[in-house]
């Protein structure tokens, strides 16, 4: 059977419609769609979006395949409502050549779950030192237009500056992990109150927003596009509004975990909390929402950073940074943004799906719900009401922060051109 | 366990005195007597009182017995809290002071004092206490009241009042120093407890 | 109810008196020809040190000992932690032991609590120096030792330091006593000031319960009692301050200073001191530093903690404090 109804979706949060998918494509959206031939599944009361697309997950493949692989990692993308992601590049090698690109996208492919678009490394080794073959893996059959260090930042001013001219050549973007190596040595949490009173090494807000200061400076100057990956406090949230009124070609993007959690955990000194870049404080969270509401930060990205349980079942300094979020993002968004007011459904389509596929160039992502566009949806009970219980997740790790915690939003169905990944909550 | 019982409070309708103040004063004066008696003029005896009312029966007996042998009469208190049997029975209790006069016990007749002789863990306590301090030439005890119901094979050398009790029944000692008043109260245990 | 010395800030004013009488008389037992207590006879302590720590490992131990506790000591060198063991595993292993507490130094700030609230172990944990958070007992003998020196040995008892005033003076930043010191000494009514350099006090020091000065002249004449805390010359090279000359000229106790405190004022060290850093040798001997006092009632202290939280079926610190967070 090809063809599947969806009958009664609030497209975008809109009325009530129904949407005809035929093989790969959409075939109809309105009302009163015939339903012959036709597989129904019935959405009374859900939100459709367009398939969520995560320009920033850690598939932990190859290298680290204890924690995350290209199939659980895609699994879990599928479960959380999205049908592109893109791979960063710190895996063991690192991707930065042809060859590990290459690989990593195939297997996305090969599985199905969610289309795979590889992240090629900024320098070599991501030491930050020598230009990696940027070309060579945009030529590539995975076709790389974003290269990140992420992970490190791409602290010498002189090589970024080449970064951002040199992929001009074929469109690419530099996605900067925003962290000034000196300012931070040592650090394990964001500087302030909780920090001076734990005695954990500081992470100042400074050492985010000098790099990113720096870099929208050198776009402007080499007429680059940059994107600031995960954006964390109020002062970087000032200096992408500068530079967009400025006419600089600046995008941001903001985690869940930032829009929702402060330092205050820390307390607990419990490794899930640790994250780079940290959590910040009740005043960041809000600029960071007020951000994402007006358009400032572009989009949400999950840094999806899976880790073996005994990295974190440790003391704080010797714990893992980095939380799983593929899995509880769109909830985290409808809490933290649709349930507040700040943003509507057509806003978290937008800030989910739409750009970040404009960013990183995923073809065939972030459509309009409308036929003829290939069928990457996403149906969600936003009525739902539950518990995290990371025992139920596709990813192989667990090291999530809302364990036990209640968020709103449940993603019961997801199609990846037409093909149900997840049916009723279950992955097929 | 002594010190508990002794000092559980009985109801106020049910506890009658059974000791007045004259009468707490008479028995002191005897036993100081006694002690002077069986100790020879007493002139080696340390009186250690064990906390709290022990302490001051021990400082209104060495007043009794100076005033018997004109000489000063050395006078100390030795808590017991540390060496108790039943201290993983409760929360740990906050210390009372050990206080050895200055010429220590070594070689000397030490008379510990205390306010009720109950179960007999309390001087065992004692006993022990003492062996890490010195070592004395023997060691008295002297009691206010003995209710009986011996757990150890202990007796007391100097009994102010022998009290046959039931076990339902509390004994508490209230000396002026701390409570006000002196009297001995015989009390019924509250059940349900 | 806790079970366990993490943080001085878990103390109620209560608590900490308690611990300080209780010092008190446990430091009467040292004057005895049996230094020996049979309290803990059949408690099992581990000391888990981590970091080298000789003085604070060694004072623990004797206090243990005189407890009469079985006493076993396990330092991370040459251990099965520098192959890679972790922290759980080697708590894991201790407690299958038998370990009824576990006192542990570590280099990670929040390892002790980590231990404790992880549900790793049933053990009690007493903390004895974590990365740059807190040295509970060090503010306590800290305590112990201003309190007998400022009030007196039996007219401290049941007394806090309402009203003293303390300096504490140097390296703020990566000072787990300071931090101790500043949440015990606001506990129990004293005025704290701190002074460093701005470059050794943390960021997000304004919320802490004490004032922070940059000039040390200016203080001294109105302190009850000035701490020094060690400087370490390697804080040079991360350009904390430029030179020792410098700062020992700025922030080091020497015998002119010292002649600017009040007569009665005691100065105090947590050692290891640095002498022509920190301190000149000239205060370092002089009889108004309890550099060595402090050794001494450290013993005490540890004393009174363990008994008060091992010496029966539950502790008797209450931590009213942290069940109100």
């Amino acid at each position: 059977m090809s063809k599947i109804l969806i009958r009664g979706a609030k497209v975008l949060g809109g009325e009530p419609q129904d949407v005809l998918i035929d093989g790969e494509v959409i075939e109809a959206v309105g009302t009163g769609l015939s339903a012959e031939g036709a597989e129904v599944v019935e959405a009374a009361g859900k939100v459709l979006l367009p398939g969520l697309v995560d320009l920033h997950t850690h598939l932990r493949e190859p290298g680290r395949e204890d924690s995350e692989t290209v199939l659980t990692g895609t699994r879990a993308a599928a479960t959380g409502g999205f049908t592109a992601v893109f791979a960063m590049a710190n895996t063991f090698p690192v991707a930065d050549t042809a060859g590990v690109v290459e690989q990593v996208w195939r297997l996305g492919r090969e599985h199905g779950y969610c289309d795979v678009q590889p992240i090629g490394a900024v320098t070599v080794g991501l030491e930050g030192k020598k230009l990696a073959e940027l070309g060579a893996m945009h030529e590539s059959a995975a076709g790389v237009t974003v290269f990140s260090d992420d992970g490190k930042c791409v602290d010498d001013a002189v090589i970024m500056r080449r970064a951002l001219e040199y992929v001009k050549a074929f469109g690419g973007v530099v996605a900067q992990h925003a962290q000034e190596p000196r300012l931070t040595e040592g650090a394990q949490m964001n500087e302030g109150v909780v920090s001076a009173e734990l005695g954990l090494g500081g992470w100042p807000a400074v050492a985010e927003e000098s790099i990113i200061a720096r870099d929208v400076l050198l776009a402007e100057h080499v007429g680059s596009r940059v994107h600031i990956c995960h954006l964390s406090t109020a002062g970087s949230v000032e200096i992408v509004r500068w530079a967009k009124s400025r006419g600089i070609d600046v995008t941001a993007e903001v985690t869940p975990h930032h829009l929702l959690l402060t330092d205050e955990l820390v307390r607990t000194y419990n490794p899930v909390y640790k994250v780079n870049p940290p959590l910040r404080t009740e005043r960041d969270v809000h600029a960071l929402r007020e951000a994402l509401a007006d358009g400032t930060i572009d989009i949400v990205a999950t840094d999806h950073a899976p880790h073996p349980h005994e990295d974190k079942d440790c003391e704080w300094a010797a714990a893992a940074m980095g939380m799983v979020g593929l899995e509880t993002a769109l909830s985290v968004v409808q809490e933290t943004m649709v349930d507040t007011g700040l943003l509507d459904w057509a806003g978290v389509a937008d800030r989910m799906s739409v750009k970040p596929a404009q960013i990183g160039q995923a073809t065939g992502h972030g459509r309009p719900v409308s036929a003829g566009e290939p069928a990457n949806l996403t149906l969600v009970d936003t009525e739902y009401r539950g518990q995290v219980d990371p025992a139920g997740f596709a990813s192989r790790s667990r090291n999530t922060p809302y364990q036990g915690r209640e968020l709103p939003g449940r993603v019961t169905h997801t199609w990846l051109r037409g093909k149900a990944t997840l049916v009723d909550g279950k992955l097929s | 366990m002594d010190k508990q019982d002794s000092h559980a409070t009985p109801q106020a309708s049910d506890a009658r005195p059974v000791l007045e103040g004259p009468d707490i004063a008479r028995v002191l004066t005897r036993i100081a007597h006694e002690i002077v008696e069986r100790a020879k003029g007493a002139d080696d005896v340390v009186l250690l009182g064990i906390p709290t009312r022990g302490v001051f029966l021990a400082q209104r007996l060495a007043v009794k017995l100076e005033q018997i042998t004109d000489r000063k009469i050395p006078v100390g208190s030795l808590d017991i809290t540390m060496y108790r049997d039943d201290l993983r029975m409760h929360p740990p209790r906050a210390l009372a002071r050990t206080d050895i006069p200055g010429d220590g016990i070594d070689g000397k007749l030490v008379v510990l004092v205390d306010d009720v002789l109950f179960s007999g863990r309390t001087i065992r306590a004692a006993l022990d206490a003492l062996n890490d301090i010195g070592r004395p030439r023997a060691v008295q005890l002297a009691v206010l009241v003995d209710r009986g119901h011996r757990e150890l094979p202990i007796r007391a050398d100097y009994v102010g009042k022998n009290l046959p009790t039931s076990l339902r029944e509390t004994v508490k000692v209230q000396l002026a120093e701390e409570d006000g008043r002196d009297t001995v109260l015989l009390g019924v245990k509250q059940t349900g407890h | 109810m806790q079970r366990h010395l993490i943080s001085a800030a878990d103390l109620t004013r209560d608590d900490a008196v308690l611990i300080l009488d209780t010092a008190e008389e446990m430091a009467r037992v040292a004057d005895r020809p049996i230094k020996k207590l049979p309290t803990l006879r059949g408690r099992t302590i581990v000391n888990l040190f981590f970091e080298d720590s000789t003085r604070t490992r060694i004072s623990f131990e004797a206090a243990e000992k005189r407890l009469s506790a079985d006493v076993i000591n396990f330092s991370a060198k040459g251990s099965s932690v520098s192959k890679g063991e972790s922290l759980k595993d080697t708590a894991q292993t201790l407690e299958a032991m038998g370990v009824d507490a576990v006192v542990i130094r570590h280099g990670a700030s929040g390892a002790p609590y980590r231990l404790a609230n992880s549900g790793w172990i049933d053990a009690a944990v007493i903390n004895a120096g974590d990365g740059t958070h807190q040295h509970p007992t060090q503010a306590l003998l800290d305590a112990f030792t201003m309190r007998r020196r400022l009030i007196g040995r039996d007219a401290g008892l049941g007394q806090d330091l309402s009203g003293r005033r303390i300096t504490v003076v140097g390296d703020v930043l990566h000072s787990r006593v300071a931090r101790s010191n500043v949440d015990l000494l606001h506990t129990l009514g004293a005025e704290v000031t701190l002074v460093a350099p701005p470059t050794l006090v943390p960021v997000g020091v304004e919320t802490w319960p004490c004032e922070v000065s940059y000039d040390l002249d200016s203080t001294l004449p109105k302190c009850d009692a000035v701490m020094m805390l060690r400087v370490q010359r390697e804080r040079m090279n991360a350009a904390f301050f430029p030179t020792e000359r410098e700062y020992s000229r700025r922030y080091g106790l020497d015998g002119d200073r010292m002649a600017r405190l009040p007569e009665h004022a005691i100065v105090m060290h947590p050692g290891p001191m640095v002498r022509g850093m920190e301190i000149t040798a000239e205060v370092a001997d002089s009889d108004r530093c309890t550099a060595v006092e402090q050794v001494a009632n450290g013993v005490s202290i540890r004393m009174a903690v363990l008994y008060l939280l091992l010496g029966g079926n539950e502790p008797a610190v209450t931590h009213s404090r942290t069940e109100e967070k």
